[in-house]
């Protein structure tokens, strides 16, 4: 009585009933199927958000300034003058954890070519900017260190307003666009970046040298640096987070126990909060589906308890040709894995279809972790010998001769 | 009734040898005694009915004898193997290499072709598949039904599935074959044919016990044991009727228009044999 006897003896009797054995393993497989669809889900949106952070830039922090207060009401960060150009050239110089630090001053302004007008953003920033962001140029040179030195009128446009002032396919390198009645000359339409995790479009955007910011576009108090310090670290961001902190702080004179003046946003760690998030919310979904495998167990023993009871005659003839008990237990419970692991394999390419369909649907890789794919198979068969297993002893424990006698 | 009781010498081949059998259930707060101390001994080659009307205790020495069941004390020999001390997997190899059972309603598996029924006993013998197919088709062969192999039990009529199921009780070449009203689920005709194949393989060499409660039936034995209220009662000798069939048994294999039997018997659902 080899195994492979035992798995033919097994397959002929799950066939005799087909859609009885299908209907068993329909539990099995819708768990299994989820399970696997769910983390493809979860992974293929992790991936997202970790794309749309890196695209961002790597090992990024932001230093937006302190608040205003007038009056008690505070005006949140980024309305209050307390960051200096000699802060940001601390930031630059003095810091051995900081790679590059780059000004970025922003305003919401319409631009007008000759043709069409279009409101966004518009950045006064350094060449630097360009680099902390891996951004590249898709057309023209973009803005130099000389630019900015001299605070010439020149713009590099957003793919998305690129399109919309020029139209998509034209090259706007060389036209010129008026921002508030001031003629800038296009140098540059940078690459195109996609989108934010929040929806926000990274390509809606204009920049010009932070220096010709100020003067045409910001006026007013210019000591202070009204607007963001993107700070690029070596490695290590959450040292360069510290180190940017307690410089500030030494810089601004604040005693001990003083709140800090200014905000450090830690996009690396916002990112990995993100993608947690999403993860638990997978681990949610994964063990609801892994519920729907232990009620798929159930069904698979229900069933093979009803079978081991029509099938009384059978065994109890069995065991008067010489069947011992243990082949008899074998029997069953190798029924009770076909059942539980050819639902599971189903499952499996069920569930590898539905999430390839919805990572079409939602346009993010499909990611099957093949880890969980055999953790799920492997539990389908663990469900399928657990819950055979007591249908197989009652049936291995009757007694031949009222087995015999069964009607 | 000791004048009755002409218990044969102890032969020293016997095949079978019961001494104080005793098998006592208890239901409730009763003890019931189906079997209240049997001693017998049954030779080889010997061709035994076992007679005895309903609830006389001989369905219980049956399941004894054909170790499905173990006697409260007493002690069973089997060709020379102390049986009354087995384990349960013992019983089964037993029953597996040394018995052959014909019951009262086939007990064929359905769905299951002759050659596979009749592999049954052979797969759990660890025989290998092609040994199994050339031993079947012999027993087969022998019992006339060369040409059915691949009919199921619900193809066949009520004598051939039996004739299926002797040819299973002796394919694994056993010692004894053990009989449960093998007729009672056939018409008188065919209840011959089946009783001259029985005597054929008595006359083969094996031993043959047989359980009815038919005294017709038990005409064709040459032994009878009488039993009731858990004890032999009457145990003689006797000439043979011989068995003839109205047509010689391997014609009978071309009636392929032969009603089944009147009594329809069941067949375990499901499972195969190999």
């Amino acid at each position: 009585m080899n195994p492979l006897m035992t798995l033919r003896i097994a397959l002929r009797a799950l066939l005799r009933n087909r859609m009885r054995s299908f209907l068993t393993m329909l539990g099995i497989i819708i768990g299994v199927a989820a399970v696997i669809a769910m983390v493809a889900i979860g992974e293929g949106a992790k991936a997202q958000v970790e794309a749309s952070f890196a695209a961002m830039g790597t090992n990024l922090l932001i230093v937006m300034p302190g608040a205003t207060n007038a009056g008690g009401a505070s005006g949140g960060f980024g309305t209050g003058p307390t960051l200096t150009w000699d802060d940001l050239k601390a930031i630059q110089t003095e810091l051995a954890s900081v790679r590059a630090a780059a000004p970025v001053l922003r305003r919401s302004t319409q631009l007008v070519s000759d043709e069409q007008n279009w409101s966004t953003s518009v950045n006064g920033v350094t060449p630097d900017y360009f680099s902390l962001r891996s951004w590249a140029m898709e057309k023209g040179n973009g803005l130099t260190q000389q630019d900015v030195d001299s605070a010439t009128k020149v713009v590099v446009l957003g793919a998305t307003v690129a399109s919309k002032l020029f139209g998509a396919s034209s090259d706007p390198v060389g036209m010129n666009v008026r921002i508030g009645n001031v003629p800038f000359l296009v140098v540059g339409v940078a690459a195109k970046k996609g989108q934010s995790s929040t929806g926000q479009d990274f390509d809606d955007v204009a920049f010009i040298p932070v220096t010709t910011y100020q003067r045409k576009i910001q006026g007013g108090l210019q000591k202070y640096l009204s607007g963001q310090i993107y700070v690029q670290a070596v490695s290590d961001v959450t040292k360069a987070e510290k180190d940017v902190r307690e410089l500030l702080r030494d810089r601004h004179h604040l005693a001990v126990n003083d709140d800090d003046d200014f905000s450090v946003r830690n996009l690396t760690e916002i990112a990995g909060a993100q993608a947690e998030g999403k993860q638990t919310l997978t681990l949610l979904l994964a063990s609801v589906a892994a519920v729907s495998l232990l009620v798929g167990g159930i069904g698979i023993m229900n069933i093979m308890l009803v079978s081991v009871t029509e099938r009384t005659r059978e065994i109890g003839v069995r065991m008067a040709l010489g069947a011992k008990p243990r082949h008899i237990l074998s029997q069953f419970l190798v029924e009770a894995l076909t059942l539980a692991l050819f639902g599971g394999l189903i499952g499996v390419a069920l569930g590898v279809g539905a999430a390839g369909r919805l990572a079409i649907q939602f346009g993010w890789p499909m990611k099957i972790r093949t880890d969980v794919t055999l953790i799920a198979v492997g539990f389908s068969a663990f469900v399928g010998v657990v819950f055979g297993l007591y249908p197989a002893r009652k049936a291995s424990k009757l007694d031949p001769i009222q087995a015999l006698r069964f009607e | 009734m000791a004048a009755a009781r002409q218990a044969p010498a102890a032969a020293p081949d016997a095949l079978i040898k019961l001494e104080a059998i005793r098998k006592t259930y208890v239901m409730g707060d009763t003890e019931v005694h189906a079997l209240a101390g049997v001693t017998l001994e049954i030779a080889h080659g010997e061709f035994v009915a076992i007679m005895g009307s309903s609830g006389s205790g001989k369905s219980t020495l049956m399941n004894i004898v054909g170790c499905l069941d173990r006697p409260t004390s007493g002690r069973y020999w089997l060709a020379g193997d102390e049986i009354s001390r087995m384990s349960v997997n013992e019983l089964a190899e037993i029953r597996n290499s040394q018995i052959g059972f014909v019951f009262q309603n086939f007990n064929l598996l359905a769905r299951t072709t002759a050659l596979e029924n009749v592999e049954l006993p052979l797969v759990y013998a660890g025989v290998s598949a092609k040994e199994r197919h050339r031993r079947a088709a012999q027993a087969l062969e022998k019992v006339g039904l060369g040409t059915r192999t691949d009919h199921t039990p619900s193809q066949l009529s009520g004598g051939q599935q039996q004739r299926v199921a002797i040819a299973r009780a002796l394919v694994s070449a056993p010692k004894l074959i053990l009989a449960d009203e093998p007729t009672g689920a056939l018409d008188s005709k065919t209840s011959v044919e089946v009783m001259a194949l029985l005597q054929e393989l008595w006359k083969a060499g094996i031993t043959v016990v047989l359980v009815t409660h038919e005294p017709d039936v038990a005409e064709f034995a040459a032994r009878v044991i009488v039993v009731r209220d858990g004890l032999v009662k009457e145990d003689r000798r006797q000439t043979p009727k011989p068995a003839i069939p109205a047509a010689p048994v391997p014609a009978a294999v071309d009636e392929a228009a032969a009603p089944p039997a009147p009594p329809k018997p069941e067949t375990p659902e499901a499972g195969g044999a190999a």
